[in-house]
């Protein structure tokens, strides 16, 4: 079989990183090839490519030997590539055959051919094996018959190659099975499909072929799956080579501060305990969706707990709500700066002052020139890059964004708990160290500090002890001295017999 | 950008608007620039001046108020009937600003608490509280009994009517509380971002309930006045008295996505409300083509608001 879906040296950056470089691969007709690499490897990016989403700054997509030159997702569509996310795109109050349908209802004049609408369908889902209902609507279906649905879609558009990003996640094993089969059906019929997925018994059980990416480039390509072992791709995706800006170094530590027993919330599979000391910095890792920001907010109470304990000091915060956790020393520097952290349109001042400034206002009356000289003490102890306290914190860029949030805690003065929820998300390498720099200097002043980062060489760099999360559990507990990426990494990859165990409700 | 766009669209451009289309009216309308004049106009406004104070925290915030209108009648309405029945003016007085700050509390609890809708939330209210004033007054107007009401609005101090002072302290105070308090700081932080103020531990549901019981009281303050200026409670007072408040407000260049407000920009726009209205009246304009300048004047207030948010977009 000839090669039928190309990859020409993709290369594809965006400011301060090069998400793709050089990635050339091919896949073969009617093969499943499965797409793998750590968090931040390239596989969206690729993927985003593919779909016409985005564009590659340089390099070409061959399909079929013939060169693509798309520039939306309606082009790829007629080329006969769809994309299948993890949010699906169908419309809830519309039946199975109708969003089968849309943007191309069969009639005349505007009214729809029924009949036509639902035969065709209930015609070609029997055709492909897919067992639902034609008439009745998306919204009373379970996320894997969705998934169907969006499979029956892509056929329906008659297309040449199916990308599917991580379609199990939420799947029951159940679902999984029946998922399964479909593809073998659509790799039987000539259709390529490309796998992604951080499941490696699914990579195993699906796929032909498979490509690994690392840093954006391609760590290796294995035309023949049945001569990889599970190992091997492990150490293929890992050993990602990043200049040493961390700068870790060894600190005294104290007597336990932070205590979080049993707690638990909607997106923890299970209740979670853990411990950090004086001086330490936690760091947890684990793959998107492991359910580390879920712990964080349900520590700093920005969700509600529905069990669970957390104490500081020893002593027990009866209450869960941010201003409790505030007053009994818990900060939470959010993951998502510009929905969760930052208030855009006001000034640097009120960003960081919106919590410390009841300190200094009697009667809620505020006192300007506190409140301007704890901004300025703040903007110049933790090199906040602006002209002003007054500008606008939109105009800062990410890492003197980041730096304002830490302000906001540092100007309470009481903190003993820092969670940082990924610290260095879009910030420049020289703003990543003087972050680093800042977390370690807070540690040695005997605050604990949990930072949470889907970069394992992040994690590894900067903290004393890891915890690995994988599908809202602790999979594994690491202090430095043992720290190896591939036993890390290897902990935070889900298997498919884990799955087995879930109870099916959970999926829909 | 010119500097003409600059200027029109910037922090200072809405005052700058004004100053000209004051030269402008006084210059070409006879009678305007005089005391009497000028002195009507400020009494035309007290209502929707006053009122327009804690509208602009509920915008600030990202929420709305519609009940506005409904309050001021109904609150005018009980503050008549409560001192008729009780002889005491005081009483009167003390049961407006309760009902006010009720109407106020139920919409603020309802909003934050139940989490519904603030558009909606309050076109119920709206219709609940006139209805109320309606069968209290079994629709018919309530004159006052005791003279001595008429005198609230009728006062006057050092040559100013105590209405035009109430007013001038209102946009004193609450200017003080936007810019000096942290309520006022917190109010424009939960309507920048919401889910970030409550993370940076602001309590935005109570913030939410204070701003919409704030509203209900000023709105009874605001009722009492305009029942002893025209001598009477109305159960159909103050209808549409929302739609000039949000339009005053946000020509003032309070941000309808919230966290931008100014009290500077409120009284402008108030008084650019007062003065097409006072324009159209000294030109014998018919009153029904009123309505089709004030919406207008809204359509325009929309317009800028979004020419100025683009404007700051493209700066950031």
């Amino acid at each position: 079989m000839q090669d039928f879906l190309e990859f020409r040296s993709i290369s594809k950056g965006y400011p301060g990183v090069q998400a793709l470089s050089n990635v050339s691969f091919s896949v073969k007709k009617g093969a499943v090839h499965g797409l793998m690499g750590e968090n931040g490897a390239g596989k969206s990016t690729l993927i985003r490519v593919l779909s016409g989403d985005q564009s590659a700054d340089t390099g070409e997509i061959l399909i079929d030997g013939e060169q693509q030159h798309y520039r939306s997702v309606r082009d790829a569509f007629h080329a006969g590539v769809i994309v299948i996310h993890q949010e699906l795109q169908l419309v809830p109050e519309l039946t199975v055959a109708e969003n089968l349908w849309l943007g191309r209802f069969p009639g005349k004049a505007g009214v729809i051919d029924r009949q036509q609408l639902t035969g065709v369908v209930s015609q070609k889902l029997a055709e492909i094996g897919i067992d639902v209902d034609p008439t009745v609507k998306v919204a009373s279906l379970s996320i894997g018959e969705r998934q169907m649905v969006e499979i029956a879609k892509a056929v329906m558009l008659d297309a040449r190659v199916i990308a599917l990003d991580e379609p199990t996640s939420s799947l029951s094993s159940r679902e999984s099975e029946i998922l399964f089969a479909l593809i073998d059906r659509l790799r039987a019929n000539g259709t390529v499909i490309l796998y992604v997925s951080h499941r490696l018994d699914e990579i195993f059980r699906l796929c032909d072929s498979l490509t690994v990416l690392r840093d954006g480039k391609l760590a290796a390509h294995h035309p023949d799956i049945s001569k990889v072992t599970r190992d091997q791709i492990i150490s293929e995706m890992v050993g990602r080579e990043i200049a040493n800006i961390w700068g870790w170094r060894e600190r005294s530590l104290g007597e336990e501060r932070l205590r979080v027993e049993n707690i638990s919330g909607p997106k923890l599979r299970q209740p979670l305990s853990f411990s950090v000391r004086r001086g330490e910095i936690l760091g947890f890792f684990g793959l998107i969706g492991a359910g580390r920001s879920e712990m964080a907010r349900l520590v700093y109470g920005a969700d509600a707990r529905t069990g669970g304990s957390v104490s500081v000091d020893g002593v027990t915060i009866t209450a869960d709500s941010p201003p409790h956790s505030i007053r009994s020393g818990i900060v939470l520097c959010p993951e998502d700066r510009k929905f969760d952290g930052i208030v855009q349109g006001r000034s640097i001042e009120e960003n960081m002052t919106i919590s410390s400034r009841r300190h200094f206002s009697p009667f809620g009356l505020i006192n300007p020139k506190k409140e301007g000289a704890l901004a300025d003490k703040f903007i110049a102890k933790l090199r906040v890059r602006t002209p002003s306290r007054r500008q606008d914190i939109i105009n800062l860029s990410g890492g003197n964004q980041q730096k304002v949030i830490l302000g906001r805690w540092l100007s309470e003065e009481g903190v003993k708990v820092l969670v940082i929820d990924e610290p260095t998300r879009g910030i420049d390498v020289g703003a990543k160290s003087e972050i680093y720099e800042i977390l370690y200097e807070l540690a040695a002043d005997g605050m604990a500090i949990v930072v949470i980062s889907s970069e394992l060489p992040e994690v590894m760099g900067i903290a004393d002890r890891i915890m690995v999360m994988c599908e809202g559990r602790v999979a594994a507990d690491i202090p430095r001295a043992e720290f190896d990426e591939r036993r890390i990494l290897a902990a935070a990859l889900p298997d498919v017999q884990n799955l087995n165990t879930l109870p099916h409700a959970q999926v829909r | 950008m010119t500097s003409l766009k600059k200027l029109l669209l910037g922090e200072q451009g809405l005052v700058v608007i004004f100053a000209l289309a004051f030269l402008v009216v006084s210059l070409t309308v006879p009678n305007f620039l005089t005391e009497r004049n000028m002195l009507g106009l400020l009494q035309s406004v007290v209502t929707i001046g006053i009122v327009a104070c804690t509208m602009m925290f509920c915008l600030a915030s990202r929420d709305f108020d519609l009940s506005v209108g409904s309050t001021v009648a109904f609150s005018g309405m009980v503050a008549v009937m409560a001192s008729n029945a009780t002889g005491s003016i005081l009483l009167g007085l003390v049961a407006a600003l309760i009902c006010g700050g009720l109407v106020g509390t139920v919409n603020g609890v309802v909003i934050a608490r139940f989490r519904i809708n603030a558009l909606i939330t309050t076109l119920a209210t709206m219709q609940i509280v006139r209805g109320l004033a309606l069968i209290a007054s079994d629709g018919r107007a309530v004159g006052i009994n005791d003279p001595s009401f008429y005198q609230l609005a009728l006062s006057r101090f050092l040559g100013i009517p105590t209405p035009i002072w109430v007013m001038a302290l209102f946009f004193v105070a609450f200017g003080f509380l936007l810019n000096r308090t942290v309520f006022g700081k917190n109010t424009l932080a939960i309507g920048g971002n919401p889910e970030a103020s409550r993370l940076a531990g602001v309590d935005v549901a109570r913030m939410r309930i204070w701003i919409f019981a704030l509203q209900g009281l000023v709105c009874a303050v605001a009722g009492v006045l305009l029942a002893s200026r025209i001598t009477s409670g109305q159960p159909n007072a103050a209808t549409g008295l929302e739609l000039s408040v949000i339009s005053a407000c946000v020509l003032g260049g309070v941000s309808l996505a919230g966290g931008r407000a100014a009290m500077t920009g409120v009284i402008v726009g108030v008084l650019i409300m007062g003065i097409a209205e006072n324009v159209m009246n000294l030109l014998n304009i018919q009153a029904f083509y009123q309505y089709v300048v004030r919406g207008l004047i809204l359509l325009l207030a929309v317009l800028l608001d979004n020419l100025r948010s683009s404007a700051a977009g493209r700066r950031a």
